[in-house]
């Protein structure tokens, strides 16, 4: 039975779609057959995440329309075999995505593979809707900020009441929250929210907290998914995550800052 | 906890703002979130019908709901402007 994951936010910029790319390519790389789809339409950027920007021929919405195969749509990562990108579509046209045509596509989909990832689009428009509606999981992702926290709070009761599960009454999405661009000496200093406060106020299932880092700007310029790029604490913040949606008892990292000795000796600041 | 922690001067950080701001927000919102999608349309209706009889402005009624975790309650407040009289 394939699962459904929505990556979601509801504000923009907090991370979502480098958080699709790595955990599709970490649920791949993982031994599981993935897709990932992307439903910003007008503003698509998960190729160029990915790296398979090139390579697009059809598009969602060409599937939808029944212009294109899926199989003709689907682009094979480069880097794993198990892992397959359905890019969202240019068009202007905001009528492009519906709910019957993307539970079409989602249904084809779920034959073949045992993780479907949606990257929402930001906003409650119809692409965030679409997105969620046919979710079993969501991923909440939020930045420890006033903004993002409120706008995940609104994007929970949607998802409580706006999807398929919530329609039908059939055993509510299971939401987990990830918490992103993480910096955890300011949080030390008392100037951004700690993980503990997050929690406390959107009462969430914690999958993981990705610390801020150099390295997801590098991978996005190269279009690597940074959970690839092994040694570097976002990478190995996004491994942990899949391995605790797949159910392994991962202990928390990156929620304290690093210290040498003499930090440890002397203080941090 | 290092040493130089204890001689350091704790400022109060702008996080604990943040937090008591969203955590008054975020209950708030939660509230009117799950208020039954009828309620505007009763307030407007019972404006109608209390109109028949008095002349009361659209901010003489108020209707709120609330929940707790065994009872919803729906409150209705009309002042009527001559008498003063509350009625619930």
């Amino acid at each position: 039975m394939a699962r459904i994951i929505v990556v979601t936010s509801g504000k923009g910029g907090v991370g979502k779609t480098t958080t699709s790319a790595a955990i599709a390519m970490g649920l791949a790389k993982r031994g599981h057959k993935t897709a990932v789809i992307d439903f910003d339409v007008g503003l698509r950027n998960l190729d160029l995440i990915m790296g398979c920007e090139r390579r697009v021929v059809y598009d969602f919405v060409n599937v939808i329309n029944g212009e294109a195969t899926l199989n003709q749509a689907l682009i094979r990562d480069k880097h794993c075999n198990n892992l397959y990108i359905l890019p969202a579509s240019q068009t202007r046209d905001k009528d492009a995505l519906n709910a019957e045509g993307v539970g079409r596509v989602l249904e084809e989909l779920a034959k073949d593979f045992k993780y479907i990832v949606c990257d929402s689009p930001a906003g409650i428009e119809k692409g965030a809707h679409l997105a969620m509606y046919y979710a079993d999981d969501a991923f909440v992702v939020t930045n420890p900020e006033v903004s993002s926290v409120r706008d995940s709070d609104r994007m929970l009761g949607l998802l409580s009441s706006k999807s398929r599960r919530a329609e039908q009454s059939l055993e509510p999405i299971k939401e987990y929250l990830l918490l992103t661009r993480y910096s955890p000496d300011r949080v030390k200093l008392g100037e951004m929210l700690s993980v503990d406060d997050v929690q406390e106020i959107l009462s969430l299932h914690l999958l993981g907290v990705v610390p801020e880092s150099k390295s997801v700007l590098n991978a996005s310029n190269s279009g690597i998914p940074v959970i690839l790029d092994e040694k570097s604490d976002a990478g190995q913040a996004y491994m942990d995550i899949v391995g605790r949606y797949l159910g392994e008892d991962r202990p928390h990292r990156f929620i304290e800052e690093k210290k040498g000795l003499f930090g440890k000796l002397f203080g941090s600041k | 906890m290092s040493l130089l922690d204890y001689f350091r001067i704790s400022k109060a950080g702008s996080a604990s703002v943040a937090k008591e701001r969203l955590q008054i927000l975020v209950a708030h919102e939660r509230s009117s979130r799950n208020q039954p999608s009828y309620l505007p349309q009763l307030q407007k209706e019972l404006l109608e019908v209390v109109r028949k009889y008095v002349n009361v402005s659209q901010e003489a009624i108020s209707v709120s709901f609330e929940q707790d975790e065994n009872q919803e309650t729906l409150e209705l407040n009309i002042v009527l402007p001559d008498l003063q009289a509350k009625k619930s």
